[in-house]
């Protein structure tokens, strides 16, 4: 176990998280990517925490807390926002909602 | 290469994690893409664990597998009208988002193995457990305004998602 095996892991998290954002067509499985996302990065600070920082210096740990309490926040009012869309256009596809598309 | 079992059940997190999160991304039942979310959440958690960080690993558990996964499989129940939603997708976007996501991991990849100064570094864990270090410096610390201005984050979500979700009530 070394600091690059848990950068390794990370970045295959995020590609997936990337892969699943640009290829899914259901606004629930984006959702699922940018969780992905988010663990990938959070992983990524609690890994320089342990390895680089001072062992008595878990900065990188708070720091991975607070991206948890964004990712709680982001994902209500993802859905919240899902909800509406579902209202108005029966259909959660982000190919189909573009009204707005000129 | 003698046997290490720590090492071993690191390996195991590793791949579970990494297979997981293939499922998510490659499955066409989105109620079984939760239900693999799951998993790899949970063993991001045990990948925490690894590095020192109890507490973080418990928050992982609690905040993401008890919160946003239930966020996450009751806007499955209410949008898809059944459970069993097949995914719908298209093979020229899959194609573009697997050349990005791939030159995107050689990218980082490359940064990571020419690094000098992450190689073989390791400041040293300390034994003892952080929740009372972690709560010393949201509390009295450097991190008490942004604590601060994260539970105002959360208020202002929490607003915001009952207002957007609503129905919408005309009084004429």
């Amino acid at each position: 176990m070394s600091l690059q095996s848990y950068l390794v892991i990370s970045i295959i998290l995020f590609c997936l998280g990337i892969f699943c954002v640009l290829t899914r067509r259901n606004a629930i499985s984006i959702l699922m990517g940018i969780e992905l996302i988010l663990n990938s990065c959070n992983l990524n600070f609690a890994a320089f925490s342990r390895y680089v920082t001072p062992p008595d210096d878990i900065s990188g740990q708070i720091i991975a807390l607070f991206g948890i309490v964004l990712a709680a926040a982001e994902a209500a009012v993802f859905l919240a926002i899902i909800l509406a869309i579902y209202r108005e256009f029966s259909t959660i596809s982000p190919d189909e909602t573009d009204t707005l598309k000129g | 290469m003698e046997f290490n079992p720590q090492q071993l059940v690191f390996y195991l997190f590793a791949l579970l994690t990494i297979g997981s999160a293939v499922i998510v991304v490659t499955i066409k039942n989105i109620v079984y893409a939760a239900f693999a979310l799951m998993v790899t959440l949970f063993s991001v958690a045990g990948l925490y664990v690894f590095l020192q960080a109890d507490f973080l690993a418990a928050t992982q558990v609690i905040v993401y597998v008890g919160g946003i996964l239930v966020l996450i499989l009751f806007g499955v129940m209410m949008t898809s009208g059944s459970l069993d939603l097949k995914l719908k997708l298209e093979r020229g976007q899959l194609f573009w988002g697997g050349i990005v996501s791939l030159i995107l991991f050689g990218l980082l990849l490359s940064v990571i193995t020419n690094t000098p100064q992450w190689e073989n570094v390791d400041a040293g864990a300390s034994q003892e457990p952080t929740t009372r270090k972690i709560g010393e410096m949201l509390m009295q610390q450097e991190y008490l305004l942004p604590f601060e201005i994260a539970s105002i984050l959360l208020l202002v979500a929490m607003i915001g998602a009952a207002l957007i979700s609503r129905k919408e009530v005309r009084d004429e």
